[in-house]
C-alpha cells in the first residue's frame, strides 16, 4: 500500500467532521475527494499531513505510521500539500519565494550562513537550482524574477504547486487548485496536474468543479457529513445513487 | 550591476565616515552620543532578526539588554573575573536565559507573544531592582571596568572605545546580513509569512524561532555588555519597558524587516531628541504624531518607503519599455496589415 488511512475519525467537540474513513490513493494516479461543503474534505486533508492530530485511526505511508507525526516530518518523508490560499511573501520575486521550498532537503545552519562555508555555497545553490526547475515545470519561468505581488491569481496558484514539487514529493495533496480561477485556466491546471502524474508524482486534489474532475480523476472519493459515501472511478461516482442524493437532496426526506 | 556598485560605494562611504568621525570632532559628547547610538543599534539588530525577519514582536528586550550588562557589571565588581572572560560568559549567561524564556515564550503567537514577552521583561527588570544582595538593587553597580587591552590596544580612552563598540556594530551587521541572506534567513522569513505554511514545507518552525530568539537575545546581551563597560555605571533603569520602547522606535522609523533600518532609525531618532533637548519633555508633542505618521503611511519605515519607491520606478520603466516594444510591434504590424491597426484603434 503506497498511502492509506484506516478508519480515520476527527471529532471536534461535539462534532465529528471525519467519521471512520478509510481510503487508500492509487499510486501514480490522479485520486480526488469531492463532497459538498462542511463535508470534511478539508480537514482530511490536514489529518494526513499532520496540521492536525487525528482522535483515533491511523495514517499509514509506505509501511509507516504517520499518524502522530508533526507536519515537517510529514514533508520530509515525500508528502506535500498546498493551501487554498498561499501567502507569500509580496516584496520579494517569485524564485526568491520557491527557494525556501528546498530548504528541508538541506543541512545548513546559521554557523554555515555566517562563515559562508563550502556546504553554504553548495547548498544555496542547489535550492536556487531546484527552484528554478520547478518554476520551470510549472510554467512561471517568464515571471521568476518578478515581485510577487505582481503576478495574477492563476500564477499564484501555479507558485504553490511549484512551492509544493521543490520539497521532492512523492506525493501532492492540493486543497481545491482550482477555485477562484477561469475555465481556460482551469484546463491549464489540469494539464499541469497530468505532468506531475507522468513525472511519477501522487496526486490527491479536493475540487468543486465536477467536470474537471469527472475528466482528470482515476479515483474518486465522496464524504459527505465527515462519512465516505462512495469510492470508485468517475463511472461508477456519477452513477451512484448515494452521491445524487447528497447533491441534489433526496427525494422526500430532504 | 550598476546598483550593486553604487551600494558597495555606499557602505564603504559610511564605513569609511565611521572610521575618520573621532578626528572630525574635537566635542567629545557628540562622540559619546554617538558611540551610545552604536550600542543601541546592535540590541535594534538582535530585535529586527526577530521581530522583523521572523514575525515575533519581542517586548523583553530591554530585560536581555540588562542580563548583558548586569552580567558584565558582577562578574567583574564583585568576583573579580578577567574582563574578556567575564565579556564571554555574560553573554553566554544571556543566550542560556534567553533559551529557557523562548523555550515557553514561542508557545505563544503574534500579540500574546508580545504581552508574554512585555511581562517577562517586566520580571526582569523586578528582579534586578528588588535583588539587593546581587545586583545592588535602586542604587546600581559601580566602578565596572573599561574593556582590557588586547595586546598593543587599550579601551582607556574614549576614542578607542568608540572603535571597538564599532567593531562590534560592523561585526554584527555583517553577521545580520550573512544570516539574512542565506537559507536560515529565507526560513525565517517563511515562518514570518505563514507558519502554516513553512511547516507543511518541512521546516521545524519551533527550532528555528528557538534559533532566532537566542540570537536576538545574544545582540541584544552584547549590546548591554558594551554599554556596562562604556558607562560603568549600570541601574536597574536600563531594563526598564521604556529602553525596549525606545529600541522598537528606532526600529519602526529605520523599518523593520530591512537591513539598514536599525542604523537609520537610531541615528535618526538619536540625533533628533538631541536637537530638541531644550523642548525637555515636551519634544514628545512632535515625537508622538510624527511616528503615527510615519506608521500610517509608511509601516516598513524610512529604508521600507526607500525600496518601494525604487521597486515603483523599476516596475514603471518596465511596463514603459513594455508598452514601447508593443508600439513597435504594432507599428510593424500596420505596416504588413494596414487596416488591421484601425480595428484595433
Amino acid at each position: 500500500m503506497f498511502l492509506e488511512t484506516k478508519a480515520l475519525t476527527k471529532q471536534f467537540g461535539g462534532l465529528i467532521a471525519v467519521n471512520d474513513v478509510s481510503f487508500s490513493l492509487e499510486k501514480g494516479k490522479i485520486n480526488a475527494i469531492i463532497g459538498p461543503n462542511g463535508a470534511g474534505k478539508s480537514t482530511f486533508f490536514n489529518l494526513v499531513s499532520g496540521s492536525h492530530s487525528p482522535t483515533s485511526g491511523q495514517v499509514i505511508f509506505k509501511d509507516q505510521n504517520i499518524t502522530k507525526l508533526p507536519p515537517n516530518k510529514i514533508a520530509e518523508l515525500g508528502i506535500a500539500r498546498t493551501f487554498q490560499t498561499t501567502n507569500l511573501f509580496e516584496q520579494s520575486t517569485v524564485l526568491d519565494n520557491v527557494i525556501v521550498g528546498h530548504r528541508l532537503r538541506t543541512n545548513s545552519t546559521l554557523l554555515d550562513a555566517v562563515l559562508r562555508t563550502k556546504r553554504f555555497k553548495r547548498e544555496e545553490s542547489k535550492c536556487k537550482e531546484k527552484a528554478i526547475e520547478v518554476l520551470d515545470f510549472v510554467g512561471l519561468t517568464a515571471v521568476s524574477d518578478q515581485l510577487a505581488s505582481n503576478i495574477t491569481q492563476e500564477e499564484k496558484k501555479r507558485v504553490a504547486f511549484a512551492l509544493a514539487l521543490a520539497t521532492d514529493p512523492e506525493v501532492v495533496f492540493l486543497d481545491e487548485p482550482a477555485a477562484g480561477i477561469n475555465p481556460d485556466e482551469t484546463e491549464g491546471l489540469a494539464e499541469l496536474m497530468k505532468k506531475m502524474v507522468d513525472r511519477g508524482i501522487t496526486v490527491c486534489l479536493i475540487e468543486h468543479k465536477m467536470q474537471m474532475i469527472m475528466k482528470l480523476a482515476d479515483k474518486i472519493m465522496v464524504l459527505n457529513y465527515g462519512e465516505k459515501i462512495a469510492e470508485g472511478t468517475p463511472e461508477e461516482i456519477m452513477n451512484n445513487q448515494m452521491v445524487i442524493e447528497a447533491y441534489l437532496g433526496g427525494s422526500a426526506s430532504a | 550591476m550598476a546598483a550593486l556598485v553604487n551600494r558597495r560605494t555606499v557602505i564603504s562611504g559610511f564605513i569609511l565616515l565611521a572610521l575618520v568621525f573621532p578626528f572630525l570632532t574635537k566635542n567629545s559628547y557628540v562622540l559619546h552620543i554617538l558611540t551610545l547610538a552604536f550600542i543601541w543599534m546592535i540590541a535594534v539588530y538582535g530585535l529586527n532578526l526577530l521581530a522583523g525577519y521572523t514575525g515575533y514582536l519581542s517586548l523583553a528586550h530591554a530585560g536581555f539588554f540588562a542580563i548583558g550588562a548586569y552580567s558584565l557589571g558582577i562578574l567583574t565588581v564583585k568576583v573579580g573575573m578577567n574582563y574578556w572572560l567575564a565579556f564571554l560568559s555574560s553573554l553566554i549567561i544571556t543566550c542560556i536565559l534567553g533559551l529557557l524564556i523562548g523555550l515557553i515564550a514561542l508557545r505563544t503567537k503574534e500579540h500574546f507573544f508580545a504581552i508574554y514577552t512585555l511581562c517577562v521583561g517586566y520580571i526582569i527588570y523586578l528582579v534586578i531592582d528588588k535583588w539587593d544582595g546581587l545586583t545592588g538593587g535602586v542604587r546600581g553597580l559601580i566602578g565596572i571596568p573599561v574593556p582590557a587591552g588586547v595586546g598593543p590596544l587599550s579601551f582607556e580612552e574614549p576614542q578607542s572605545q568608540y572603535y571597538l563598540i564599532l567593531f562590534f556594530l560592523l561585526l554584527t551587521v555583517l553577521m545580520v546580513y550573512r544570516i539574512v541572506h542565506s537559507l536560515s534567513g529565507r526560513t525565517f522569513i517563511a515562518i514570518r509569512n505563514s507558519e502554516e505554511l513553512a511547516k507543511t514545507l518541512g521546516i521545524a518552525t519551533m527550532k528555528n524561532k528557538l534559533m532566532v530568539f537566542v540570537l536576538s537575545t545574544l545582540f541584544a546581551g552584547l549590546a548591554g555588555v558594551l554599554y556596562a563597560s562604556f558607562i560603568r555605571f549600570i541601574g536597574p533603569d536600563i531594563g526598564y519597558i521604556t529602553i525596549t520602547f525606545d529600541l522598537l522606535m528606532y526600529l519602526l522609523v529605520g523599518g523593520i524587516g530591512t537591513l539598514a533600518g536599525p542604523i537609520v532609525g537610531t541615528i535618526l531618532i538619536v540625533w533628533v531628541s538631541q536637537s530638541l533637548q531644550f523642548l525637555q519633555d515636551f519634544r514628545m508633542l512632535i515625537f508622538g504624531p510624527l511616528l503615527t505618521l510615519l506608521i500610517i503611511f509608511y509601516p516598513r519605515g524610512i529604508i521600507g518607503a526607500f525600496y518601494e519607491w525604487k521597486i515603483k520606478r523599476q516596475e514603471k520603466k518596465r511596463m514603459r519599455a513594455l508598452i514601447k516594444k508593443h508600439k513597435d510591434a504594432e507599428f510593424s504590424d500596420a505596416n504588413s496589415v494596414p487596416d488591421k491597426k484601425v480595428k484595433e484603434g
